[in-house]
């Protein structure tokens, strides 16, 4: 008899390894988790709500979520991951860097 | 009201008739169109507010829903410790009022939660971490909360197993609260419910909020699984789906959920009298009634909605366990599994009202709250039922982090290096 948890879609993608774009999959312990990659730092005269929402406020997403890996034991890289909260799947790693630099073109900055 | 109370005689009448005269020790109750409060979350700190609402509080109607089975979240996946080896002002007192009702609480609510106060230990293993763990005791003891510093030798002869020369991290002493311990996890979760269920509440199981309805800013009721259910208030008590449940009602919160695991081994011959925690990583460990080591570790430390974790902290926290007793090395793992907890960006709780009328919040246990269960209950109901804070936790406020008033005990919070 199968059992039933070998086919949980829970269980198909388990980030036991990170793409990292420079060193390819390594394995999670190499890795600094670092949260929300979606909060932008507000500007410098912005409200004290705007600082305290960016500091503390968080979306705490069930299910997909942009988040920010550290390659701490590999080329200290800092990646954006798309991961699923809800079964752990991961469907994209891309370099900070390159996400920052789309970001400043999108706003001409 | 069904079922009888419990006692030497009910024992012994059912010893003679075959275990055969018990009754289910809740009514399996359907939700009826209203009540004066709902309760969002049947873990420990669910029903406990239930139970002290209708006890204490003389509220008549009251009813917990809860989206799976009484036992099924937290309260039945924790390590089982009590304590309240606390250091902020913030802190001492509530924790105190928790170990003060657990002492009380098989009186209290007619069951037997073995209630073991065995001990907790702390370790420590060099000068800086003593003169920490010195302050803290210092500062139970000026709140009247028992605290004793013991020295290597002292340890030693308590714990000879221990790796006490340890290269790294040898044993310096610890700081013991001889008043800590455990407490059987899923019997605190049966006991509460049958308590409130004696006392009238509806104890609504398979029965998950999908909605808050709201009307001029206030809220009504809760849309659930099986129907709308109105209430004049309505208490979150959603350790771990916390965000989600208080979304409905368009609240964000300075959380995230996490997976802490924790883990338990074969069952053993008798060889830890107390809980022991290895002060130089985050380890924990006790021996359960059973037999079998019960340890934990962190969490897993990243956002997961997912009740179950991973390998590498499974490996981390073996890791953790061999430094301290290398003895245990050759010990099998019988089981292991993963809880969700709010981590606040404090690593404190919250009990508060929201800024929704009729709208109240019990939230952000962090990796702390089973040992909080009968003082998370007691206020939260207070606060249900007064609209104003209980005198022990004024502090956990949701407006904290913008006042500038955060909790930081340990710097604990789910990012702590953020803020």
């Amino acid at each position: 008899m199968k059992k039933a948890w070998a086919r949980s879609p829970t269980c198909t993608e388990v980030p036991m390894r990170l793409n990292c774009p420079c060193c390819g999959p390594r394995g999670l312990e190499e890795f600094i988790y670092r949260g929300d990659a979606t909060v932008r730092r507000p500007d410098p005269a912005a409200s004290a709500r705007e600082w305290v929402d960016y500091t503390y406020m968080r979306d705490n997403p069930d299910g997909w979520h942009h988040e920010l890996w550290y390659h701490a034991a590999g080329c200290h890289c800092w990646l954006v991951v798309r991961r699923n909260t809800r079964t752990h799947e991961i469907s994209g790693v891309v370099r900070a860097a390159d996400v920052a630099r789309a970001s400043a073109k999108d706003t001409g900055s | 009201m069904q079922g009888s109370r419990y006692s030497i005689l009910s024992l012994l009448r059912e010893a003679l008739r075959g275990q055969a005269g018990w009754k289910p020790a809740w009514r399996d109750a359907q939700p009826q169109p209203a009540y004066d409060v709902v309760i969002a979350g049947g873990g420990g700190h669910g029903l406990a507010t239930a139970y002290y609402l209708a006890r204490r509080y003389g509220v008549k109607r009251v009813a917990v829903v809860e989206k799976g089975w009484i036992g099924n979240g937290n309260i039945g996946r924790n390590t089982t410790i009590i304590r309240s080896n606390y250091l902020l002002a913030g802190n001492v007192p509530f924790y105190e009022c928790s170990l003060k009702l657990w002492e009380g609480l098989e009186q209290d609510i007619n069951y037997n939660a073995m209630v073991s106060q065995r001990g907790v230990l702390n370790l420590f293993h060099s000068d800086a971490q003593r003169n920490a763990y010195i302050r803290r005791g210092n500062a139970m003891r000026l709140h009247g909360v028992d605290a004793q510093l013991l020295d290597a030798g002292a340890v030693r002869r308590r714990l000879p197993f221990l790796d006490h020369e340890n290269a790294r991290f040898p044993v310096q002493g610890g700081l013991l609260q001889k008043r800590g311990g455990t407490v059987r996890h899923d019997a605190v979760a049966w006991g509460y419910a049958r308590a409130a269920d004696r006392l009238g509440v509806d104890i609504i199981q398979n029965c998950e909020v999908t909605g808050i309805r709201m009307k001029n800013g206030r809220a009504v009721g809760v849309e659930t699984t099986r129907g709308f259910i109105g209430a004049g208030k309505v208490g979150l008590a959603c350790a771990g789906n916390s965000s989600r449940v208080a979304a409905m009602a368009g609240l964000r919160l300075p959380m995230e959920s996490h997976v802490l695991q924790a883990f338990v081994s074969e069952g053993l011959k008798p060889f830890i009298d107390c809980v022991v925690t290895f002060g130089a990583g985050h380890f924990y460990i006790s021996q359960s009634d059973k037999g079998g080591l019960v340890f934990g570790g962190d969490i897993d430390g990243y956002n997961s909605f997912a009740q179950r974790g991973n390998m590498p902290v499974i490996e981390d926290v073996c890791e953790s366990g061999m430094a301290l007793m290398p003895r245990i090395g050759r010990v099998r793992l019988l089981r292991h599994w993963g809880g969700l907890m709010d981590m606040t960006m404090d690593g404190s709780p919250i009990i508060d009202r929201t800024p929704v009328d009729a709208l109240y919040l019990n939230a952000g246990w962090c990796y702390g709250g089973f040992k909080a269960t009968p003082a998370s209950g007691l206020c939260f109901a207070h606060l249900i039922a007064r609209d104003a804070p209980h005198p022990v936790a004024t502090a956990y406020r949701l407006d904290r982090f913008g006042r500038g008033a955060v909790i930081d005990e340990k710097g604990m919070g789910a990012q702590p290096n953020l803020h």
